[in-house]
């Protein structure tokens, strides 16, 4: 099989190369399932170097090509152990991790391209790159704090005062920047300083939004953080799987050892899986409610009435699957409808987001993002898939989910002018007398 | 003088009569070649790699003088060539105000209408460059990808706008209705297939220039569609608030060229050696009055003050309101030394100009960085001005460049000074709640009312 051809043995310790020729084969730096060529690659960028020695010592005795497997497989476990840990730990300590995720995938992606435009020289051009995340970060930051910590927010002046300036003060200090990047601009480097730019702001457009969504995913219920980050990782590895031992014709080209059986079979499994999840997710309230800040015990709190979505709901089966499983109806929660959504979206999309990575590190000639896990590569190559899933799941949740937040409605309102408070009462008042929620004249309380 | 001696006949590369630059730029173009340390890793991608061949851009630069209409030519053929550059650049400068003018006679849906063409225009622009500069005019799909692209962010865009200021509109009919419903979601959608158009598209020989031609698309999304957008919400706001602001960018350029070309004496950037402080300080003052001046005659007229609304009776965009209170005269005590000067204890303002007076001081000494911008952005890729569209200016993007930044100043402006949240968008937002919601807020907004004083209690029948 392609697999097993392609994992053999190449000592993972050789010396780095940077430029690879075109060979698809070698340069190949994808998620779970391919990365078993960078161990077989014309020397791989030093992922191995980076293996703890502990695991060294006590590996030394398998062959390359075995020793490959395990370090991956025991990284595998201790990342996914390590979001079991998070998860428990709650909240604030997830926001906390996706913020540092986030800070080092902008890392690693300025610093490829300082690697290819050798610009880490370039006069100020550090600083900036660094002061333009503060300033992005500050702006998407303060937009969450104002709508979810609201309370807090108007309790204390300085906050207030921050907030009702916020976007104002944002743009101040964005323009700071932008300034001191034109007054950066050094005769014989314009060119190059043009292009940190560009990259800087591609970057930050790629890896703040993305990180921003997924906070706001998070407060809407961690199960709808939770789910579909483990449908991407799901699938990642059920697709390697099938791909291990069906997989015979290749799927894309940017992509040699990408297989449409491993395609295809994980595509099965993570839907599977997702309905399962939400199955058992569903069933606790810390993760089905939304994250609330509560003033009282200055803490976050996930405390609720679940809402219709995970309540069960009895469902008549199709006739067709029905003389299969022998059952009339079958009791189940309305989320698991939508975890088929997520996870089709993450089996079929979400590896468009890898082979984007994949085709961008052909591009510059890297093998990995970076060399900050061993045997994988750096964050980003763990979170290119779930790149596309979390703006996908936010845009699920604001269009077929939740309405517009009641809350911040009210907040609203109360800043407008007093003749438009009284057109936009009387219009709802006649949109509800119309839907019969208000009886017309006496109802009035 | 600094303009005078750099006007005089110093030919541009390409033309026997190349037109004066603006005062944004080097005189004769910089023909310095980036050093090498540009040059990136990769030796074999040959499309990838342009900084080697910096000098052989040059000879791509086109004259700006070709599109002299003949008429022009012919009138002016006796005069000497530097005061035939002044002068195209005079007429066409005029040429530009009046069809400003008249367009704003013609209301508000055809300043949108021009709003977008600009942006068409400036996106094509840039997007063109970048085919120059990568030699990458012949990528397989980047061109559908590119306006494919620009489509879909302006639909989004353009329905999130539609959506607030069209809510009356839009619930009437049926189709609208999912489709603003759902808007994001389709949106969304339409960029993904974008996206995994692009991913397929990928070509082995290609990537690095196809991953940038990614980028730039991007980036210039970003720069003008956002810009862009932002303008017509500042239309909607009210007239007034994009007439001042695009008037006092354009008056500093003018006033700012006009006090360099009679004072100028001390550069002011090494990026733009045309540019003097006393030019600066010169036009931020003269902006700064004349920004006060224009405020004061605008703030009249209802057509310019009141915010843009659509009418579905008329199915037309009105502009009629009670003006709110910055639009009426004030009466303000002056300060001792004023009071002195001007012998008067009050004067009659409108509560604007003094919003006018941020205004100009923006635009005069932060737009000018917009400007110093494209200056650097025109000499690392090596050309003279972004297109040849208007003879004696360049591009559409060359004129637009000081504006880019003072857009989205003045919306941040309105959000955080002027106005609150828009009312239509928060109705909207209401009748899209679950009914218990809607009534839950209901009895909220009416217990507040209520206390206001806003809402009397109504008798029980």
């Amino acid at each position: 099989m392609t697999e097993l051809r392609q994992r053999a043995v190449r000592e993972p310790d050789g010396p780095p190369e940077d430029k690879e020729s075109e060979s698809e084969a070698k340069v190949d730096g994808e998620t779970a399932s391919d990365s078993e060529s960078r161990a077989e690659a014309s020397p791989p960028l030093i992922p191995a170097d980076d293996t703890p020695e502990v695991l060294n010592r006590a590996l030394s005795s398998l062959s390359s090509r075995w020793k490959n497997w395990w370090v991956r497989g025991i990284l595998t476990l201790a990342m996914i152990a390590f979001f079991f840990v998070i998860i428990y730990l709650g909240p604030l300590v997830l926001m906390m991790i996706v913020l540092c995720v986030q800070i080092k995938c902008f890392h690693e992606i300025i610093t490829i391209g300082y690697n290819v435009y050798h610009s880490y020289d370039l006069p100020w051009f550090r600083t900036l790159s660094w002061y333009f995340l503060l300033c992005v970060n500050y702006f998407f930051y303060g937009e969450t704090v104002t709508d979810y910590f609201f309370t807090l927010v108007q309790r204390e002046e300085p906050l207030r005062i921050l907030s009702k300036y916020h976007r104002f003060i944002s743009f101040t200090l964005y323009l700071i920047g932008f300034c001191m990047f034109v007054l950066s601009l050094v005769k014989k480097h314009y060119r190059l300083q043009f292009y940190m730019f560009g990259w800087t702001h591609v970057t930050l457009l790629i890896v703040v939004t993305q990180s921003h969504l997924v906070i706001h995913n998070l407060f809407e219920g961690m199960i709808w953080f939770i789910v579909p980050i483990s449908c991407v990782i799901c699938n990642d590895i059920m697709a390697y799987m099938f791909g291990f031992f069906f997989g015979r014709t290749p799927l894309i080209k940017l992509s040699p050892k990408k297989t449409w059986e491993g395609f295809i079979g994980g595509f099965f499994a993570t839907v599977v899986f997702g309905l399962l999840l939400s199955y058992v997710m569903s069933g606790y309230r810390c993760f089905v409610c939304p994250v609330e800040y509560n003033n009282d015990t200055n803490s976050f709190t996930v405390d609720c009435e679940p809402s219709y979505l995970f309540r069960l709901q009895e469902y008549n089966i199709p006739g067709v699957i029905q003389s299969l499983l022998g059952w009339k109806t079958v009791r189940m929660y309305p989320f698991q409808i939508h975890s088929i959504a997520l996870s089709t979206f993450a089996s079929l999309i979400g590896p468009f987001g890898g082979f984007f990575a994949s085709g961008f590190k052909r591009a510059f000639k890297i093998k990995d993002f970076a060399n900050t896990i061993p045997g994988h590569g750096g964050i980003m190559d763990r979170f290119d898939c779930q790149y596309l899933m979390a703006t996908f799941v936010n845009v699920y949740i604001a269009s077929f989910i939740r309405g517009p937040n009641p809350s911040k409605l009210i907040q609203q309102f109360l800043t407008l002018r007093p003749d438009q408070q009284l057109h936009i009462f009387n219009t709802l008042k006649s949109h509800l007398t119309d839907k019969g929620m208000l009886m017309a004249a006496t109802e009035d309380e | 003088m600094l303009e005078l001696r750099h006007r005089a006949g110093c030919p541009g590369p390409g033309g026997a009569v190349a037109p004066p630059p603006r005062e944004g730029e080097a005189a004769g173009g910089d023909h310095e070649t980036e050093s090498t340390s540009d040059k990136e890793t990769d030796i074999d991608d040959r499309y990838g790699d342009l900084d080697s061949r910096t000098d052989s851009d040059i000879p791509e630069i086109l004259p700006s003088s070709d599109r002299t209409p003949e008429i022009l030519k012919k009138a002016l053929s006796g005069l000497s060539s530097r005061w035939k550059n002044w002068w195209i650049r005079g007429i066409l400068t005029l040429t530009m105000i009046s069809l400003f003018f008249l367009i704003i006679y013609m209301g508000s849906f055809m300043l949108m209408l021009l709003v977008l063409g600009i942006q068409v225009k400036c996106f094509h622009e840039i997007i063109t460059i970048g085919y120059r500069v990568y030699r990458s005019y012949d990528l397989p799909w980047f061109r559908t990808l590119s306006w494919y692209f620009l489509l879909c962010v302006n639909y989004f865009f353009y329905g999130e706008t539609v959506a607030d200021y069209f809510a009356t509109f839009v619930q009437r009919e049926e189709q609208l209705q999912s489709l603003i419903r759902y808007h994001r979601f389709i949106s969304f959608a339409l960029y993904l297939a974008g996206f995994c158009m692009f991913v397929l598209s990928l070509v082995k020989k290609h990537y690095r220039l196809q991953f940038y031609m990614f980028a730039w698309t991007h980036v210039t999304l970003l720069i003008t569609v956002t810009q862009s957008h932002l303008v017509i919400q500042n239309l909607f706001e009210g007239m007034i608030w994009f007439l001042v602001p695009i008037s006092s960018v354009i008056c500093n350029d003018i006033t700012a060229y006009l006090f360099g070309f009679f004072f100028g004496r001390t550069p002011l950037i090494k990026l733009s050696p045309k540019k003097t402080w006393e030019g600066f300080i010169g036009g931020f003052f003269s902006t700064v009055v004349f920004g006060f001046i224009a405020a004061y005659v605008l703030s009249k007229y209802q057509y310019f003050v009141c915010p843009v609304e659509y009418r579905s009776d008329v199915n037309s965009f009105v502009t009629e309101c009670e003006p709110s209170e910055i639009f009426q005269l004030q009466s303000y005590s002056l300060p001792p030394f004023l009071k002195a000067v001007l012998r008067r204890e009050t004067v009659s303002l409108y509560p604007f100009q003094i919003h006018s007076i941020a205004l100009s001081t923006f635009a005069s000494l932060i737009g000018p960085f917009g400007g110093f911008f494209a200056s650097g952005f025109k000499r690392a890729f090596k050309i003279k001005d972004f297109a040849n569209t208007i003879p004696g200016h360049g591009g559409i993007m060359d004129r637009f460049d000081c504006q880019y930044l003072m857009a989205t100043f003045v919306h941040v402006y309105i959000t955080s000074f002027i106005r609150g949240p828009n009312p239509s968008k928060v109705l909207q937002q209401l009748l899209v709640l679950q009914p218990e919601q809607q009534l839950n807020i209901y009895k909220t907004l009416k217990t507040h009312l209520i206390e206001k004083g806003i809402l009397q209690p109504t008798l029980k029948v």
